[in-house]
């Protein structure tokens, strides 16, 4: 009767039993996954589905209640060298004081390591960063003199100077304008062609079949996911955007309340 | 000391010039000892400041300097119970150190494990300990061998009490604070302006978060002795405060600020060696808030004079704006091209005194000629301007009636609205979108618009 | 320890001047202003010597209108530089109470040789010697008593006039816009009502320790009730029981260790921070230890629960007897809260003994089948929402089946067998 899901090793990200509560409200409840290497994912589900909270909880930034994620067959803290994170651009203060250049170096400390300072290479890095982004020419504009979506192309090429094999983007097509939109799909695109994962949560359906070709549907658990042609149905789609699983919520929420 | 005074006389002796070579060469050794002390703490404060106020946590610094007093007092105590003399500086530090974490740790305890939210956690530990450090003073007061006198000195500050080795003490901790911050300007870069990516990164953001709060901790715990545990938050958070409407480099911030602290330091400790009766912390402190006011009004980042120079700036050019395109609707309707002033008060509602005044600027930019008495003309350059005003115009207002959906009665306001805040570029997309002719018609009755 | 009427008189000034602060206070902490409360004490100082040097005398009438009108500037600066100068909430009342607070303390030293403000009272204010200030003369009452009364007084008055206008703009300032409640105008009242208060009791606690009186109780009264009402309530009781505690503890407990005394304003702010602490370990709601008894409670109820099913499904395979080693492995827990378990459902009778191994009574059964019911039931519903994850269903529907009401066992469905093939048991 008991069946336990095995982590997979080859898989870049692998879910299981993920269970996140925000202050005793549940948002994800068991959730279990094993996300495709190699390939653009895109998270859809209504608001308040946990989307955000799914990837949040992958790199550890909110506690799990329960469950255990791997990063290819290992913990995240082992492997976060791997992993790129584009948050969402209103998680931090665009007054502060920094350029673009700045903000986008900010991906190179890790390698820079603690208490060295930046160094050419790492400049270098990141103008090219923003170079693919389209943003050369405003490199050292302070980033509140910046629109929004050449705030969101920093923070893509902050995530692209990294240079890792996984990334995860919070909404990076939220109220963005068509040039950033045209930005990041190239962007995108590139990162698929050199073999990397790339994880977006995402809410317009609009463009899914579009942008990406695995889809990932969720709605406190994860109603479907796999390939966009297969997945991304009427049906599936009606599911996960149905309204709440009311009676399902209910008796989580009791859960997490005891 | 004048016991004679009456209350109306608020005569402020002012010091002779010999009094002020004195003081400003630094002659005396009391002044000497004061002024560098000060300029010290005032730097050291500048520089941790800086990222304190970046890291939004101006009250949490208030809550733990007035976290110290009970430490300062149980430091006080137990050295008398030792045998010692109990005014050890170094031994009241370590206690106010102590307790000042102990203050931060509670604040953080109280938000974790409460529904309060940080305002009321540090309102608690702000008032609660400090409350507890006066009911240990008053007892240690009575302290057999235990002299308490000046232990007060710690709540207002009393910088005549320092000596040198207190100035050299506060030098050696400004160098280390420099130093400190210098090695980790990146990963606290990090920490205040985006600690989950930093999280995401590995860093240790928590550990970071509590150096920097220890930082704090130690600036204050030296600030103490001169300007007192209820200012000392100001020496923190003015000067970086100040420091952000000049700069939005985080590098040149901290220097500013430092140059900011260490100069309010080193005025507060003149002018209170040179005045009498002008306790040195509040001194520095008001100089801190001049400089803030100054920076307020002046700074050319976000500086009320800037902001109010760009917006009129602006509404400049909207005006401008406004009148080319007014003259250029009024002259396309007739045959000389003449218009009056009448008539362009007509189309724009304006006053007469307004329109005559915009015109006469138009006239100096060579826009617009006087042609006779009443009636006036477009020059060949006005005729281009406005007629690339125009054309902006009326493109908005296509573009928003066909993309946007906005009744043709509305969208002359919508347009003007718009228009004057896009630049060049998106006007050519518009032209791309829209695909329309060198000017298309205006698509309401001109003249009309309220 | 000695009572004098002294004594009594400092209680019952003190428990005034706490239980006037705490009104005002509890708006504050529920807007989440509480160091504007702080911000604005702090300005009485310059209030009361701008007065004084104006004035040149110590007039009671000049010094309020001189702090109220400095503690309004303070909150109208704040705001100001918050608003223009782009500065976060915090930083703008550091700059503007520490200024002002230095310009008070310049003045104060500037005034020195004609004032008998003593820098001493700014902290501990003079509530030891409240007793001897009896003006108007005669009539037995200190002058203290009929100044935070009067606060109290006006306090309440201001507070029941405007209990919904405060109420809804804490809670909704767009909401009580969009009725006619200007906000700012209930924002401007309520640092009127913050400024007068914190100038009357100044007198009695001292600048600082008024911070306290104004915080600390509601806040621990917040930790109490969820009501807006009950928490003026608890926030008045809250500091009246400190002030009495505190008096009573800065004249008894230095004593115990051969000391005279201490501050009793002091002490005060000390006693609203040990109720704090004491309720926030003890609060029937948000208390720490409540929480932690709640968790054992219901960890407790999940083995109980997981027993009767374990047993139950035991049955349906034609056994029904375990030993409470073999329990707490099959449910993979440690033998003595399986032994607890079991002791509790014996208490029940819903579990019955024979040698040494456990069964099911009559009762237990009846109870079992629900639990085994709901968890099947859960199985079919997670499985037609969400269908790919069949070999987790068992695990998720054993956590839900503990959390399932009667009303929501109903709203399941009916079905015969759950996804593996299972019988779904009829409730009986």
């Amino acid at each position: 009767m008991k069946v336990e899901a095995g982590h997979s090793p080859t898989s870049p990200v692998s879910i299981h039993d993920l269970t996140v509560a925000y202050n005793r409200k549940p948002v994800l409840w068991d959730v279990d996954l094993d996300i495709p290497e190699g390939k653009l994912i895109a998270i859809v589900g209504p608001n308040g589905a946990g989307k955000s909270t799914l990837i949040k909880a992958v790199m550890d930034l909110v506690p799990k209640a329960s469950g255990k994620v791997m990063i290819y067959g290992n913990t995240f803290k082992k492997q976060r060298k791997l992993v790129s994170y584009v948050p969402q651009r209103e998680s931090v203060d665009w007054d502060f004081p920094i350029d673009a250049l700045g903000v986008v170096t900010m991906g190179r400390y890790s390698r820079i390591g603690w208490c060295k300072p930046v160094r050419k290479i790492d400049y270098k890095r990141a103008m090219d960063a923003l170079e693919r982004v389209g943003m050369s020419d405003y490199a050292r504009r302070q980033i509140s003199q910046l629109s929004g979506g050449q705030q969101q192309r920093v923070f893509l090429a902050r995530a692209l100077a990294q240079d890792s094999t996984i990334y995860f983007m919070d909404e990076p097509f939220a109220s963005v304008d068509a040039a950033t939109e045209k930005a990041i799909v190239k962007v995108l695109s590139d990162l698929r062609s050199s073999g990397k994962t790339v994880v977006v949560v995402h809410h317009d359906l609009q463009t899914v079949r579009e942008y990406f070709s695995h889809v990932i549907l969720l709605n406190m658990r994860v109603v479907a996911h796999g390939r966009v042609e297969d997945i991304f149905t009427e049906e599936n789609l009606k599911k996960t955007y149905g309204g709440r699983l009311t009676l399902l919520s209910e008796a989580v929420e009791r859960m997490a309340r005891h | 000391m004048i016991a004679n005074h009456s209350i109306s006389d608020s005569r402020v002796s002012l010091p002779s010039l010999e009094q002020i070579v004195q003081v400003l060469t630094l002659e005396e050794y009391n002044t000497r000892v004061v002024v560098l002390g000060v300029m010290a703490l005032g730097t050291a404060a500048g520089l941790v400041g800086t990222f304190l106020i970046l890291r939004r946590r101006a009250l949490t610094a208030d809550a733990l300097s007035h976290a110290t007093l009970p430490g300062i007092a149980i430091a006080f105590m137990v050295m008398v119970a030792l045998g010692g003399e109990g005014k050890n500086l170094l031994g009241l530090l370590i206690g106010a150190f102590v307790f000042g974490c102990i203050g931060v740790l509670a604040i953080l305890g109280i938000r974790h494990t409460t529904r309060l939210k940080d305002d009321a956690a540090i309102g608690i530990v702000l008032s609660v300990l400090f409350g507890l450090g006066l009911c240990l003073l008053r007892i240690a007061t009575e302290l057999p061998n235990g002299n308490t006198a000046g232990l007060n000195g710690f709540i207002f500050g009393k910088a005549a009490s320092m000596v040198a080795n207190d100035a050299l003490t506060m030098g050696v901790v400004a160098l280390g604070v420099a130093i400190v911050i210098g090695i980790l300007r990146k990963e606290w870069t990090l920490l205040c302006f985006d600690e989950k990516f930093g999280a995401v990164q590995g860093w240790p953001m928590l550990w970071l978060d509590v150096l920097l709060m220890a930082m704090v901790a130690i600036v204050t715990v030296i600030a103490l002795q001169s300007v007192g545990l209820v200012l000392a938050v100001a020496m923190l958070i003015i000067p970086a405060t100040s420091a952000r409407y000049w700069t939005t480099k985080i590098s040149s911030m901290l220097i500013a600020a430092a140059i900011i602290g260490c100069l309010s330091g080193w005025l507060g400790g003149i002018t209170s060696a040179l005045i009498p009766r002008m306790p040195t912390g509040p001194i520095i402190v008001l100089i801190c808030g001049f400089w803030f006011i100054f920076s307020f009004i002046v700074g050319p980042v976000d500086g009320l004079i800037i902001r109010q120079i760009t917006r009129l700036r602006l509404n400049r050019r909207i005006s401008m704006q406004h009148i080319l395109r007014a003259m250029w609707e009024v002259s396309e309707d007739t045959e000389t091209s003449q218009f009056s002033i009448e008539e362009i008060v007509y189309v724009r509602s304006w006053s007469k005194r307004t329109v005559s005044k915009l015109l006469r600027r138009c006239e100096k930019l060579h826009f617009a000629t006087r042609v006779s008495a009443k009636n006036w003309r477009l020059t060949q350059k006005g005729s281009a301007e406005a007629s690339r005003v125009v054309r902006n115009h009326r493109l908005w207002e296509v573009y928003l009636i066909t993309h946007a959906d906005i009744a043709p009665t509305h969208v002359d306001r919508d347009a003007d609205m718009i228009e004057h805040v896009l630049g060049r570029d998106l006007v050519a997309k518009l032209e791309l979108l829209l695909e329309t002719p060198a000017l298309p018609k205006s698509p309401h009755p001109v003249g009309e618009q309220q | 320890m000695s009572w004098s009427i002294i004594d009594t008189w400092i209680i019952i000034i003190g428990a005034l001047c706490a239980a006037g602060c705490a009104i005002p206070g509890t708006i504050l902490v529920l807007r989440r202003m509480s160091m504007m409360g702080d911000a604005i004490s702090h300005t009485v100082l310059p209030g009361i010597a701008i007065a004084f040097l104006v004035t040149g005398s110590r007039d009671p009438t000049a010094m309020l209108i001189g702090s109220v009108a400095v503690g309004l500037l303070t909150a109208f600066l704040i705001q100001g530089i918050q608003s223009l100068g782009k500065v976060e909430a915090g930083a703008s009342m550091g700059i503007v109470f520490t200024v002002l607070f230095a310009f008070g303390l310049v003045l104060m030293r500037q005034a020195v040789d004609h004032v008998d403000i003593d820098p001493d009272c700014v902290l501990y204010g003079s509530i030891e010697l409240a007793w001897f200030d009896q003006e108007p003369d005669g009539l037995g009452i200190p002058r203290g008593a009929i100044v935070n009364s009067v606060m109290l007084l006006a306090n309440l008055f201001v507070v029941l006039l405007f209990y919904k206008e405060f109420k809804i703009t804490s809670f909704d300032p767009a909401l009580a816009k969009s009725q006619g409640i200007q906000p700012s105008f209930m924002h401007y009242l309520l640092m009127t009502m913050t400024a007068t208060t914190a100038v009357a009791a100044f007198e009695t606690v001292g600048s600082i320790l008024v911070v306290a009186m104004f915080i600390v109780p509601p806040a621990t009264a917040y930790l109490l009730t969820n009501r807006f009402g009950m928490m003026f309530v608890f926030s008045i009781a809250l500091s009246i029981v400190a002030a009495a505690l505190g008096h009573l503890s800065a004249i008894t407990i230095p004593t115990w260790f051969g000391f005279s005394g201490t501050s009793t304003a002091g002490a005060m702010a000390v006693a609203t921070g040990v109720l704090f602490i004491v309720v926030l370990l003890v609060s029937p709601n948000q208390g720490m230890i409540s929480r932690l008894w709640r968790r054992l409670s219901v960890r407790i109820l999940v083995i109980r629960e997981d027993i009767l099913g374990l047993l139950w499904r035991l049955e349906e395979r034609g056994q029904g007897k375990m030993l409470p080693i073999q329990l707490s492995e099959a449910i993979g827990t440690t033998e003595l809260s399986v032994r607890m378990a079991l002791l509790s459902l014996k208490k029940r009778g819903s579990v019955s003994k024979t040698a040494s191994s456990w069964s099911l009574t009559e009762r237990g059964r009846t109870n079992a089948t629900k639990l085994v019911r709901s968890h099947r039931l859960w199985e079919v519903y997670l499985d037609k929402h969400f269908p790919q994850d069949t070999h987790q269903l068992h695990h998720a529907a054993s956590r839900l089946e503990h959390v399932t009401t009667d009303a929501m066992e109903s709203n399941l469905g009916h079905a015969e067998v759950d996804p593996h093939g299972s019988p779904v048991p009829d409730e009986e």
